[in-house]
């Protein structure tokens, strides 16, 4: 776990993510500018490492309704103005981007943030990127796979040489600058279903794992065929970490939460999914047994710590900015994880 | 209320001319609901790659749109090789898998010939069901015998017809009062 910047004693990590939406508050149907969005995103990370939150991270979608598609210049700037919240991608798209520029980036936001820097490699959910950066989506896989361990190969090996079918050979090409200390934590990004867990199983990686809804025991099995997979290659699963991701939003009461949150998501998906979150499903997130974190704070803590319980993880990471959420309610939501929810998890979490 | 009709055959004419007086009987009963017909004969859709189909392009872009923000949708649909024709399934495979959530979904049938009545019920409707759809069980059948010269020449399938269209409506209307209802239970 240490190679990857885990110290199991302290309990379950915390962390916040967006994925850099920019899409308007469907109470006013006002949108704010990008520049304001993609400075409140850099202002939440300050309020985050203030409130005691190990992690932050933004994705990249290239398409309308996003704006951090730069997320590494993004990540630069949280860099800066952080000094101990670690700091990753959600996800980085390794499939449409050279893996030696996103190294280059990541090693540098690693020296800038002395050494806070990680990266989640994905797929891409959303594909505008493949037309915008001119690549194939008929090779979605296979530029994924082989760009991604082409990065998993500069990250252990200063000079690299290398030849694969969508990049330049790399003949003893020295790939600088190098990472604080010596290398980075890199993960995978995974959709639900245990297929794609099985994957990030082989390959002996970190697994992010992305979790809209649904129960808790469905995406055990995908973490349980990860580290069965991960065994099964030579890996040991124990130095493996695992991280969960998905919908969170705290208000006094569960209905409260239900009633804030649901129109920012319902509205967001329908833009950028073509699909709203049934209402019927959106109401059970709230059963303990589900995996959406919406509610009052006693549920959320009681339903994180059953998560734990059930997936063992090292890390769950948060999303409740998505759909035009005002920046007033992130501010609240932050203050009562800092104040309420923090200190219970890693009480409960915490190896004694 | 947004009723699409969606005639699923590029070739032929049956279900075109079906789907023609179909949504005839919808404007004329109903002429407060707005209603389009789609000919996939007259577009040029591309075939599903996986993506989401808002970032489909051209004519898949509309197609694929303007089935998600109806209400209800009328699919016409011929039977080629005992099955529907690879035209349609096309249309369900480039929406998503859910499409169907919360609309109502009814259809006619075409077909050379009477032992193809049950290719809908068996091959049709549990692909409807998987995309969640409510569908209007009864479906109307009709061979070449109902047609002459792009016209329908029977009555009873006239009559059937309109009675399709109104249980569209009417199971359109019910079901978005009984989700409110439901909804407004949830309290939030």
């Amino acid at each position: 776990m240490e190679k990857y910047r885990i110290n199991p004693n302290s309990g379950l990590e915390f962390g916040l993510y967006t994925l850099g939406d920019h899409i308007a508050d469907p109470h006013t149907g006002k949108r704010i500018s990008n520049q304001q969005r993609i400075k409140e995103i850099i202002e939440l990370a300050k309020m985050a490492e203030q409130a005691g939150i190990d992690f932050f991270s933004v994705g990249e979608s290239h398409q309308e309704y996003f704006t951090t598609q730069a997320h590494t210049v993004v990540l630069g700037a949280i860099a800066q103005a952080t000094e101990k919240i670690k700091i990753a991608s959600s996800s980085t798209i390794i499939s449409t981007l050279d893996p030696v520029r996103v190294f280059e980036d990541f090693a540098t936001i690693d020296l800038i943030s002395n050494g806070r820097a990680e990266i989640i490699a994905g797929r891409a959910s959303r594909v505008g990127v493949f037309d915008l950066l001119g690549y194939n989506l008929r090779d979605y896989e296979e530029l994924f796979e082989e760009k991604f361990d082409l990065l998993l190969k500069i990250n252990q090996e200063e000079v690299v040489n290398w030849k694969g079918s969508y990049r330049a050979p790399l003949n003893n090409a020295k790939v600088i600058p190098r990472p604080l200390n010596g290398s980075l934590p890199i993960w995978r990004a995974v959709g639900g279903p245990p297929a794609s867990a099985i994957k990030a199983g082989y390959a002996g990686v970190p697994m992010f794992l992305a979790m809209l809804g649904g129960p808790v025991s469905s995406f055990k099995r995908s973490i349980e065929a990860y580290r069965e997979a991960a065994n099964r290659s030579g890996h040991n699963s124990d130095e493996l970490p695992v991280a969960t991701a998905g919908f969170f939003y705290v208000a006094d009461t569960t209905q409260a939460a239900q009633a804030e949150t649901y129109p920012y998501i319902n509205e967001g998906m329908k833009l950028t999914n073509g699909n709203g979150f049934p209402k019927q499903h959106f109401a059970q997130g709230a059963h303990p047994q589900d995996v959406m974190n919406i509610g009052s704070p006693e549920l959320v803590i009681e339903k994180i710590l059953y998560q734990h319980e059930v997936f063992g993880h090292q890390r769950y990471i948060a999303q409740m900015d998505f759909g035009g959420v005002t920046f007033d309610k992130l501010k609240r939501n932050i203050d009562i994880i800092g104040t309420k929810i923090l200190p219970e998890i890693k009480k409960h979490t915490r190896k004694k | 209320m947004k009723i699409v009709g969606l005639s699923g055959s590029i070739v032929g004419s049956k279900t075109r001319t079906a789907m023609e007086r179909t949504i005839n009987i919808i404007s004329e009963k109903y002429p407060e609901i707005e209603v389009t017909l789609i000919d996939l004969a007259d577009f040029n859709i591309q075939f599903s790659d996986g993506r989401n189909y808002l970032e489909y392009e051209g004519d898949t872009a509309y197609v694929t749109q303007t089935i998600m923000e109806a209400d209800a949708v009328v699919i016409g649909t011929p039977v080629f090789q005992a099955s529907i024709p690879a035209t349609l399934k096309n249309i369900f495979d480039l929406l998503p898998e859910k499409a169907f959530i919360d609309k109502v979904v009814g259809f006619v049938v075409t077909a050379g010939s009477p032992k193809h009545y049950l290719v809908a019920e068996q091959q049709l409707k549990p692909i409807l069901a998987y995309m969640k759809a409510q569908i209007v069980q009864t479906y109307v059948f009709l061979e070449e015998q109902d047609f002459y010269r792009k016209e329908i020449v029977s009555d009873d399938v006239i009559f059937r017809l309109e009675r399709l269209v109104e249980d569209i409506v009417t199971l359109t209307k019910t079901y978005e009062s009984i989700r409110k209802e439901k909804e407004a239970e949830y309290g939030f």
